[in-house]
């Protein structure tokens, strides 16, 4: 697609240009994909091209969706969070134990009312990201290794706290995110579709937002150009684990519990997501945009496979193959200069 | 000498853009700057010159705010210079374009100019449309040409430094450091950069010019600052002071231009006949080389000259085995190489000196002795198994022998200077005792005392027999050369013995009318 485009502005200009055409068509490298994805789906099973096969997965989605836009902000700024998912587990659960009046499924017995429980769900994530952002930016700690160590230590706090019990029979209130609907349309696609606006705004038309970009792409010259390199930086991993315990609530919304293993592997789909979607892992250049379109790639491919009724035990293999072929495609239609 | 002295340390004097007063500068146990004094005043442009070592990059640090002196104080446009933790205020007086990008890659050139700093409605949401137009009208005042809209990432060397050359003056500054500028451009780029610079020059931008060439200095500037071991031996108008004498000055003892007289009276020329050390027989990359044959001698020096693009680099590229030709062969001793095989070239014999030490020759996070003993690992021990006794005792050896300064053979290799990294990674092609050593560029960016002395060990191995290639556009390289061919667009043009004329040689290699 780009490729094409840049030919013909070669051709034209005389000189290697990779103008603005060439950057705006590759956000939408995966589009061609996921039209082939419907379109597989619908000759695949006649249940596909509805309206409630559409809700139900973009509301499948939606957390994922909100992951990835953490992990974009996290990997645009040069960084990385593993420990993204284990705050999809760990803020809900807390919430949820601190809520619970009961202790024989494992609840605290203080029976806190919701919304200091939901509160405590978004400081969680803010905390997480905090200790993160300490560990990484002031101590200059390598992210790969200090958020694989918080993923593996939140995991553990989780299952820790409620013996690896499941927590069900929360307020009202607390799924409301999973369960309402606005205009015939659940709650979670919106706050997905709307965080996706609001976040893609920001990246490109805000100074901060430019300025998480000017880090990823040479933090050297971000912090010569008067870039506060560690706020942002350390700003970013905030974010990143606010975004993550609202998407641990909109996750317990859907299921109307929490799990111990709440979001555990999600953080694989996370990347697969961010990087078929253009999102550079080594910083700097990437948009929402483009993220966005690897979700939705990513959860049509799901949804296909089991309306396809490939066998259960084969759909991660059907899956990763998949994924494997999107991102091929992806850095030979994308050109050189996406770091897929 | 005295007298233009004082003619540049007016104290205070309120037209000089920068001034520094007794700086001085410690980094352990190395004295960086001692007592530095200048005055640069505006519309001057001073050239800063010495050896590798001599404090340059550390007076630029302390003129730009990167590095805060132990002692003395700095000015900028007659005002005390801004507190350390100010950069946007440094940026506002002072500007320094390296050779090291400092662009954002991702961003565009109009993004780039105002990083941080958008022309924003409200509470920081940036216009694009006003970010756009005050660029373009930006590189339009001051007459330079970049289109706005490219990424940074794909600029060349030239328009890149044409950006940062207008980030500077769009922040404010009106003074600038230029940090080997031309290190990196072919001839015409030269020439309009030295076109561009005394166009800003009567624009009112003041210029301080960083340069081992000679040449260039006396091309763009006005008077000289000579550094030689941290102190300022030299201040002084260029018109008063040759060549020579600002050599002189930069390496403090009488030591003479490398130049054609060095060649030994007695070089035989060696002979072709029975088989060369190396031979190149229709040689052809994709892009860049059609149909290139030579032959080297054992014992033979040739030069191989050409542009930026001309295909040089390519050709010792595919010498190498780092690049795969599209056709051709290439012979070591009559044995052809496998094409496209570093290995396969190493052990036929071949030493290989890359253009880019930085990102091709060194491995800075490893010692001085592992990088010395990169290539031959294998001899270090049996099975593979280093034995590190017997690798410090190789790489001992190669320090006293290449003469390299260093503190110990386990300090590494990037805490030595540009020089002396070069001189190992010389000593490391060396070390497997070569039958062709090809060398591109080898002295860029090295000081004249490290030029003579890379050129010596290149002489010593030459007199064993080895034959050497030195692929290159400087003069100061090809001067040793028993030969030297030039390739322009990707064809071999010209062929010129030693001893050839500066003149015809330069118009051979930009592609002037080959008489």
């Amino acid at each position: 697609m780009s490729e094409t485009e840049t030919k013909i502005t070669l051709s034209q200009a005389g000189a290697p240009l990779r103008g603005r055409a060439a950057f705006r068509f590759r956000e939408l490298t995966l589009v061609p994909a996921i039209v082939l994805a419907i379109i597989a789906g619908s000759l695949l099973s006649p249940a596909f091209l509805t309206t409630d096969n559409f809700l139900n997965i973009l509301q499948q989605s939606s957390e994922l969706s909100v992951l990835v836009i953490a992990q974009s902000l996290i990997l645009i700024a040069g960084k990385f969070d593993l420990s993204l998912e284990s705050t999809v587990g760990l803020a809900p659960m807390t919430a949820a134990w601190l809520m619970a009046t009961d202790t024989t499924y494992g609840g605290s017995g203080f029976g806190m009312n919701v919304y200091p429980a939901i509160f405590i769900l978004f400081a969680i994530g803010a905390v997480v990201g905090l200790v993160n952002g300490f560990l990484v930016v002031k101590l200059k700690l390598n992210a790969f290794i200090v958020t694989l160590a918080m993923l593996i230590l939140l995991r553990g706090v989780t299952l820790g706290i409620t013996n690896g019990k499941t927590l069900f029979d929360l307020p009202s209130q607390f799924l409301y995110l999973g369960t309402a609907k606005w205009f015939g349309v659940p709650v979670s696609i919106w706050v997905a579709a709307l965080l996706y606006l609001i976040f893609g705004l920001f990246l490109r038309y805000h100074r901060i937002g430019r300025s998480i970009y000017a880090i990823g792409g040479n933090a050297e010259a971000a912090r010569v150009a008067g870039i506060g390199v560690e706020r942002v930086t350390w700003g970013v991993y905030v974010v990143g684990g606010l975004l993550a315990a609202l998407a641990g609530l909109m996750l317990t919304g859907r299921i109307a519990s929490v799990v111990s293993s709440q979001g555990q592997n999600m953080i694989f789909y996370v990347f697969a997501a961010a990087v078929i979607g253009g999102i550079s892992l080594n910083g700097g250049r990437g948009r929402l945009l483009g993220a966005l379109t690897g979700v939705l790639l990513l959860a049509f491919l799901q949804n296909i496979l089991t309306l396809a009724q490939v066998p259960a035990f084969w759909i991660d293999a059907a899956y990763g193959a998949i994924i494997l072929v999107s991102l091929i495609l992806a850095r030979l239609t994308g050109g050189s200069t996406r770091q897929a | 000498m005295t007298s233009a002295q004082t003619r540049f340390e007016g104290a205070g004097r309120p037209e000089s853009v920068a001034e520094t007063r007794g700086i001085s500068k410690r980094f352990g146990a190395s004295q960086a700057l001692g007592e530095v004094s200048l005055a640069i005043s505006a519309g001057d442009s001073r050239a800063l010159v010495g050896r590798n070592g001599a404090g340059k990059s550390t007076l630029v640090g302390v003129l730009t705010g990167i590095i805060t002196p132990d002692s003395g104080e700095v000015y900028l446009a007659g005002e005390p210079a801004p507190a350390p933790s100010r950069p946007a205020e440094w940026r506002a007086r002072v500007a320094c374009v390296y050779q090291r990008p400092s662009l954002i890659p991702a961003l565009s050139v109009a993004e780039n100019l105002f990083v941080n700093d958008h022309p924003t409605r409200g509470p920081g949401w940036i216009s694009w449309s006003t970010l756009r137009r005050q660029a373009e009208q930006v590189l339009a005042d001051w007459g330079l040409e970049v289109d706005v809209d490219r990424d940074a990432a794909d600029l060349n060397v030239e328009q890149r430094q044409i950006v940062e050359i207008a980030r500077a003056l769009r922040c404010g500054t009106r003074f600038i450091i230029l940090d080997e500028p031309t290190a990196q451009l072919e001839g015409k780029e030269v020439a309009r950069l030295f076109e561009r610079i005394r166009d800003l020059q009567k624009n009112g931008v003041t210029f301080l010019y960083i340069s081992h060439h000679l040449e260039e200095i006396y091309e763009v500037c006005s008077s000289v600052t000579v550094l030689r071991d941290g102190k300022v031996v030299a201040n002084a108008a260029l018109k008063n002071m040759a060549k020579e004498a600002v050599v002189a000055q930069m390496v403090g003892e009488s030591t003479k231009l490398a130049g054609a007289g060095d060649r030994p009276s007695d070089a035989r020329l060696p002979s072709l006949e029975g088989t060369p050390a190396l031979a190149v027989k229709g040689l052809c990359i994709k892009r860049w080389v059609e149909g290139v044959n030579f032959a080297i001698a054992s014992g033979e020096c040739l030069g191989l000259a050409g542009l930026a693009g001309s295909g040089k680099e390519h050709v010792a590229e595919a010498i190498a085995g780092t690049l795969r030709p599209s056709a051709g062969e290439i012979e070591i001793a009559g044995v052809p190489l496998q094409p496209g095989s570093v290995d396969d070239a190493l052990r036929k014999g071949l030493g290989y000196v890359p253009r880019d030490r930085d990102a091709r020759a060194i491995v800075p996070q490893l010692s001085v002795a592992e990088n010395l003993t990169l290539t031959i690992a294998d001899r270090l021990g049996p099975a593979g198994i280093i034995i590190p006794a017997r690798r410090s005792r190789q790489a001992e050896r190669m320090i006293s022998d290449l003469e390299i300064v260093a503190a110990s053979t386990d300090q590494l290799v990037s805490e030595l200077s540009g020089g002396n990294q070069q001189k190992a990674v010389l000593g490391r092609a060396l070390a497997s005792q070569p039958q062709i050593l090809v060398l591109v560029s080898p002295t860029q960016g090295v000081d004249i005392a490290s030029k003579q002395a890379l050129f010596a060990i290149v002489e010593g191995a030459r007199a064993r027999g080895t034959a050497v290639l030195i692929v290159s556009d400087e003069l100061d390289e090809l001067v040793v050369c028993d030969r030297v061919l030039v390739i322009f667009k990707g064809q071999l043009a010209a062929e010129f013995a030693a001893g050839w004329n500066e003149e015809d040689l330069v118009a051979a290699i930009e592609g002037v009318s080959p008489s």
